[in-house]
């Protein structure tokens, strides 16, 4: 046992755990929405956006948590909107148009970084470094988590009616706009508490694996929240103990833990797995096909 | 106060071209209508319309004495089902629970799923014959029952009004007699139906009003004395709105 214990015993180790305790609870828990309602793609734009923002509150504030909050949420807007005005305004389609803000977001953050005023390690924020968390990283971390669940709860009805069907939510009296941008808004947070474990690069996968996962599992959206959320902090922690045990870099073993258990489920879900799918027996065909044979003998 | 739905000079318009324009219309509950014309006549407009889904230019629309305007939502009492395409069918629900959504609006953020709730419900899945599907996924049913399922979730609504974009489309003949069924249902029960619907054979079969547009009023009625060769020959043969698209 003492293998398994012996990362603990560190406090950098301690540190990671709660985080990754943390930030794959929100995570997995917001995910669910993410992929309901299809917006992997704006996701990942917003991860990408967030780039510049964290590089200008790097060169005007310095490293400071608060400012690359501000940042990061500042730039992730300003491409979100920016593509719907796009879109609107001419005859760019969204994902293009989000797609080429984010690009241009991000070669413009890589650009920026070099002039911060403290040295900052581009790695660091492209790809996390979970043992390098502060007290203020916990804080934030669970602060977000804490905001996530409770907001996701209490708009819970409309959200889903929103999801569902837009246009019948708005005959509804819900006021949809409202609903998507705060859904956008704990996106950005989310990614942002997950920016120290895993980077701007492979935040995407820490939100949209684990819900993804459950989508191929489950059949009701309770569970795949609930689920997604279990799935995250399970996955975060085993990464972050093989990432210990191995010396290799936690974010991308994260993703892979994660992946992995994507993979397993597309292959193997009971009712949405191909391989499940392919071993099934074919009962109904095969009952058809017996009829089948049966009136063939039958004279008319 | 009147149970008429009531249109008054209404005009829709998108980028300042009328879709649909100066219409006047008024329709009792405990009456199945068919909204008829050739495509481009305005019919998903006018149902979004009502819905509260489109600005109105001008005019106005009265429920019961009361006007449903251009920034107020329409709430519970109209129920708007949108063409089937328009859903994502794998949205991971099940029947009941898509059906429970449409307590949603009348219970708010707080309230308790309580036993008025699930008796509402209950009956929802009665009335629209879906007792035997309550636990699928709402992916694993038939075009004709998924149909069914926005009826039951409308019924659950407690809504008097219910606007149809098309729902006949793609069905066949058992599901079309099926749906046919529960509309009457619904038309008994007191409720306003107003569907589109483009295939004119089997109008007097389904609807007892008729609504015909193109562009502009052709003709409303009770089916027997509207629906004629010449009110639909003027609806679908005549350009009578000349508007071009910008």
């Amino acid at each position: 046992m003492n293998w398994l214990l012996e990362p603990f015993q560190y406090e950098f180790m301690q540190r990671a755990f709660l985080v990754c305790v943390l930030i794959g609870f929100t995570n997995g828990f917001l995910g669910a929405f993410v992929v309901i309602r299809r917006l992997a793609l704006m996701a990942d734009a917003l991860a990408h956006s967030l780039l510049p923002g964290l590089a200008v509150a790097a060169i005007f504030v310095g490293l400071n948590p608060a400012g690359l909050l501000l940042g990061g949420l500042v730039a992730a807007l300003i491409v979100t909107v920016g593509g719907q005005m796009i879109t609107r305004s001419s005859r760019i389609k969204d994902e293009t148009a989000i797609a080429s803000l984010y690009v241009i977001a991000f070669a413009l953050g890589v650009i920026l970084i070099r002039y911060a005023r403290v040295k900052v390690d581009l790695d660091s924020f492209l790809f996390g470094n979970l043992l390098g968390v502060a007290d203020s990283d916990i804080w934030i971390s669970l602060v977000i988590c804490a905001v996530t669940l409770c907001t996701l709860i209490v708009i819970q009805r409309p959200l889903l009616l929103t999801l569902f069907e837009v246009s019948v939510a708005r005959t509804q009296g819900i006021r949809v706009t409202l609903i998507l941008t705060v859904l956008m808004l704990l996106i950005v947070l989310a990614m942002l508490s997950s920016l120290q474990a895993v980077g701007v690069l492979l935040s995407l996968g820490l939100l949209i694996l684990p819900a993804a996962t459950m989508y191929l599992l489950s059949d009701s959206y309770q569970a795949m929240s609930w689920g997604g959320a279990g799935i995250g902090v399970g996955g975060a922690v085993l990464g972050l103990l093989i990432s210990f045990w191995t010396n290799i870099p936690s974010g991308p073993v994260i993703v892979m833990v994660l992946g992995t258990l994507f993979i397993a489920a597309y292959l193997f879900s009971p009712k949405y797995g191909i391989v499940t799918r392919a071993l099934r027996p074919r009962h109904l065909h095969d009952e058809s096909l017996r009829r089948w044979e049966g009136h063939k003998h039958t004279p008319r | 106060m009147s149970h008429h739905l009531i249109l008054k000079d209404l005009t829709v318009s998108f980028n300042r071209v009328p879709a649909i324009h100066h219409i006047n219309l008024s329709l009792g509950c405990g009456s199945c209508v068919g909204l008829l014309g050739p495509n481009g006549a305005g019919k998903s407009t006018l149902l979004k319309t009502i819905a509260g889904l489109l600005p109105i230019e001008t005019g106005s629309i009265e429920f019961r004495g009361h006007e449903i305007g251009e920034n107020d939502t329409p709430g519970r009492t109209i129920a708007y089902v949108p063409q089937r395409e328009a859903v994502d069918w794998d949205f991971p629900i099940t029947v009941r629970g898509l059906i429970e959504m449409g307590r949603y609006p009348a219970l708010g953020l707080w309230k308790k799923f309580g036993r008025e709730d699930h008796r509402i419900v209950d009956e929802a899945l009665h009335v629209m014959d879906l007792e035997d599907y309550a636990a699928r996924q709402i992916s694993a049913l038939s075009g004709g029952q998924q149909q069914r399922v926005f009826l039951a979730r409308a019924w659950a609504q407690q809504s008097d009004i219910y606007l149809l974009d098309e729902p006949y489309t793609g069905l066949d003949l058992n599901a079309r007699a099926a749906f046919t069924g529960v509309l009457h249902k619904l038309r008994e029960a007191g409720k306003l139906i107003i569907t589109s619907h483009h295939e004119l054979n089997d109008v007097p079969g389904i609807f007892d009003h008729v609504i015909l547009i193109n562009g502009e009023l052709v003709a409303c009625g009770e089916t027997a004395i509207t629906f004629t060769t010449e009110n639909t020959e003027r609806a679908f043969t005549t350009r009578i709105f000349a508007g071009a698209h910008a």
